[in-house]
């Protein structure tokens, strides 16, 4: 293969370029269709394939469905302490206001939600939730399709694309940014995977919808393609990540494989047990129980492991008992959970409890935006936007999530901030906003990675540093976090930064090469994994998801602050939380509890 | 030990495919196929086949598993392998890419052709379309569908028109929308399926329900389209003829 450079391979100009085709990427490009604007999809896999489809439980939105006294401004409050005071509130206040629009949005659309009597939309507890600012007890605020709300959502973002007539380059990985001279992103170098041609996908507005990256554990509920390419793409051209220690480990991965148990079980009044049977989330939050904050409950039970009392042989899982809920309500209302437990617990939750344990789940990190999804500068400035480059999605840090985010939220980020940047693009570049041309040079730096690994004859084989780098992550970064052991854990990533960049590209060939995706994927997981180790280890506090042993209090003297990683220096920042909501008074920080 | 003989085409390099024999030894618990081909491939890294959720929803990794189509992420290797082995091929009746890897343009120009997206002109003031749980439960057993292909793929009728045939998996979906209160385009639909190729190359033979991964009957979704078409009876003109009595 002979060296790739700008003077040889194509350009194909877009106006906009949507990096990825899961939910946030596809409601981005559904608002672009409409907008006469040339946009192109650009996903490593077919549409559906992405990993919102493996959403569960539901949206969590207040249509005033199950409450016809429920309120947006309770679902926002909730949200801001599920966070633990670090989501941005304007944020927060923008995706919980607007929320019930895109939620009928969907519906209006197609997605096939279930239904209550009345013929509304049916919504279920989850976690986290309250009426009337936490005074009210327990809400049902999480719009449900059975328990398969993402897979229906996907499929109706995907068939509402094609009805608007979107273009999508499917099975198309994009490598790396292309940056002009004045630190503009002006599109993405990416080869095509069925035939292996490589191209400069030239655009004024790029947009990172890349997803999580849960793979850089080695537990994890995330799918296969959950790499974070985008962030990687992105940390690897010197953009800051944000806020990159806080990972959610959800309470109920199956024991063994992963798999996602949806928090709707729990929502329709299942729960967890210890090995004598007790219902131990009674002790850890006397009011919510199981149904407290993600991060409350799988701290909870790792300590119900950690102080032997355990399920299983080994005592290493808990159960989630659904049994006493019978079969009606089961088949009725979590079909798809009873399915996965089957097959990959060989348990019928009908009948018994299904093993489960706390597993990587979701990236509450990412590129920092604004609410247009605009992404920022290393700065502490609100108006220091890189221009061209935008993200949404679970790859963006809006932030909404904060250090933990509550069940449903998910769902809810990708449509509202997916139709909010496809809303200022539109607006942005028909008022003459865009980029300038690169040169030559640029697109060259931007192949010199995949010219490296064409070229590579010998090294390190992907499998393996992938394992590595995964056990690390499992081993020092995972539910509970101490600084000694972290730090043994950003040296062991030194070392595998040498193999990363020394791996050996067995497979030269062009056709659908999947080990040169794969090994340009495990280079975006370290990128994000060593984001998430000094991220971990510098902040000195316990917030959220992020519990470290040696600083086992909350700190908002010194960390009430987003941090930001700066991959060019590895020194971690701090950057202002917003707590100006236009439209009701901020919410200042309490202590935490369910 | 077991013995896995896979599927192997590389157009670069390969005249022909062949298959690929890979000694292993037997797992000492059951694994899932695509795990059995996930530690192949750590040893071959040359190896083409797609995956992507592991779990069975999104339907990138159906495959030919010793003869019967279905996902390899959800099928036990216990409950097919035989006499200690397994042959891995791509579906079939698509054109092959690399290996285990199909051209699924075909599949996905016959699920676009049914216009699977919800057609209701009205528009909505307020909130949401109203659907009584009733109604919503006929869309069970025909929404989950995941485009796997495991049925197109399956059906001889498929084989032979795949560019005239819609095949059971876009017309399961082509039902979905049918059969959902919501849409207003019933008549149009069917109009869209009434030639002689789109619904009547199906002969019933139901290859697509022994297959689905999902448990779901394109079959029987397929013989509510065809006695619609017959009868020229559906939920739209049997509505205004309940308001005319």
């Amino acid at each position: 293969m002979s060296i790739l450079n700008s003077s040889n391979i194509k350009t194909l100009e877009f106006d906009v370029l949507v990096i990825g085709g899961g939910g946030s990427g596809m409601r981005t490009s559904l608002e672009l269709a409409k907008s006469g604007l040339r946009t192109a999809v650009v996903s490593k896999v077919f549409p559906t394939r992405s990993h919102t489809v493996s959403a569960q439980g539901g949206i969590t939105c207040a249509i005033a469905s199950a409450d016809p006294q429920d309120d947006w401004r309770w679902h926002m409050y909730d949200t801001v302490k599920g966070s633990d005071y670090i989501g941005d509130q304007d944020a927060i206040e923008y995706m919980c206001s607007e929320g019930p629009k895109a939620v009928f949005e969907l519906e209006h659309m197609g997605l096939p939600f279930s239904r209550t009597e009345n013929g509304r939309i049916y919504q279920r507890p989850f976690g986290g939730q309250s009426k009337d600012f936490g005074k009210g007890g327990q809400a049902a605020r999480t719009c449900a399709a059975a328990d398969r709300t993402g897979h229906a959502l996907l499929h109706t973002l995907y068939q509402n694309n094609v009805k608007e007539g979107s273009n999508f380059l499917n099975e198309w990985f994009a490598v790396d940014l292309v940056l002009n001279k004045f630190k503009e992103v002006t599109g993405v170098v990416a080869f095509a995977i069925e035939s292996g041609e490589v191209a400069y996908l030239k655009a004024q507005a790029t947009v990172l919808a890349t997803g999580g990256a849960g793979r850089i554990y080695a537990s994890t509920t995330n799918a296969l393609i959950n790499t974070g390419d985008g962030l990687g793409m992105s940390l690897r051209a010197g953009i800051p990540a944000q806020d990159m220690e806080m990972w959610q480990f959800h309470p109920t991965g199956i024991y063994g494989a992963g798999s996602l148990v949806t928090e709707g079980c729990r929502g329709e009044g299942g729960y967890l047990i210890n090995k004598d049977g007790e219902r131990f989330m009674e002790r850890y939050a006397p009011n919510a129980k199981d149904l407290a904050g993600r991060d409350v409950v799988a701290r909870s039970m790792v300590l119900e492991i950690l102080e032997g009392r355990g399920c299983g042989e080994d005592k290493d899982h808990v159960f989630l008992k659904l049994d006493h809920l019978g079969a009606d309500v089961l088949n009725a209302k979590l079909p798809g959970i009873c399915e996965l437990s089957r097959t990959f617990a060989a348990v019928d939750p009908v009948y018994e409890p299904i093993p489960v344990v706390p597993t990587c789940h979701y990236m509450m990190g990412g590129t920092p935006t604004n609410i247009h999804g605009q992404a920022f500068k290393l700065s502490s400035s609100d108006d220091d936007y890189i221009p061209g480059l935008f993200s949404v999605g679970e790859a963006a840090c809006v932030s909404v999530h904060g250090a933990n985010r509550l069940g449903g939220n998910s769902l809810l980020d990708l449509v509202v901030f997916g139709r909010a940047a496809g809303l200022h693009i539109n607006e942005a570049l028909k008022s003459g906003g865009g980029v300038a041309n690169c040169d030559n040079d640029d697109i060259d730096l931007a192949l010199h990675n995949l010219n490296k690994l064409n070229e590579s004859s010998r090294g390190y084989e992907v499998s393996a540093v992938k394992k590595e780098l995964q056990e690390v992550m499992q081993n020092y970064f995972g539910v509970f976090r101490r600084g000694d052991y972290m730090d043994k854990g950003v040296t062991a990533l030194t070392e595998i930064r040498e193999k990363i960049e020394n791996l050996h590209l067995k497979d030269k060939s062009a056709a659908f090469n999947t080990n040169r995706v794969e090994a340009i994927e495990l280079q975006n997981l370290f990128e994000v994994a060593e984001a998430t180790a000094i991220s971990s280890l510098q902040r000195t506090e316990s917030r959220g998801a992020h519990a470290r042993e040696d600083y086992p209090d909350r700190d908002d003297e010194n960390w009430l602050c987003h941090s930001l990683y700066d991959p060019t220096t590895k020194v971690l920042g701090k950057r202002h939380v917003n707590f100006e909501p236009s439209q009701v008074d901020a919410f200042p920080p309490k202590v935490r509890t369910y | 030990m077991i013995s896995v003989n896979i599927y192997r085409y590389n157009p670069e390099k390969d005249s022909f495919p062949y298959m690929q024999t890979f000694e292993f030894e037997k797992p000492k618990r059951d694994i899932m196929v695509l795990e059995l081909l996930n530690q192949i491939k750590e040893k071959d890294p040359t190896i083409s086949y797609r995956r992507s959720c592991r779990e069975g929803v999104c339907g990138s990794d159906g495959m030919n598993i010793n003869g019967k189509n279905g996902l390899a992420c959800i099928t036990p290797l216990s409950t097919v392998i035989k006499k200690n082995k397994l042959d891995l091929r791509p579906l079939p009746g698509l054109p092959v890419i690399r290996d285990l890897v199909v051209d699924m343009a075909d599949f996905y120009a016959q699920y676009e052709k049914i216009k699977p997206f919800l057609q209701n002109d009205t528009p909505v003031d307020i909130g949401e379309r109203l659907q009584s749980p009733e109604d919503r439960d006929k869309l069970d057993g025909l929404y989950e569908c995941i485009l796997c292909a495991c049925c197109s793929t399956s059906c001889p009728s498929f084989w032979w028109n795949p560019d005239k045939f819609v095949g059971p998996a876009a017309l399961l979906q082509a039902y979905r929308f049918i059969a959902d209160s919501r849409d207003t385009k019933t008549a149009e639909r069917l109009q869209n399926l009434s030639d002689p190729f789109s619904v009547y190359r199906c002969h019933g033979i139901m290859n697509c329900v022994s297959v689905c991964p999902k448990g779901l009957n394109p079959n029987e979704a397929i013989g509510e389209i065809k006695s619609m078409l017959l009868s020229g009876k559906n939920k739209e003109n049997i509505i205004a003829s309940d308001a005319v009595s």
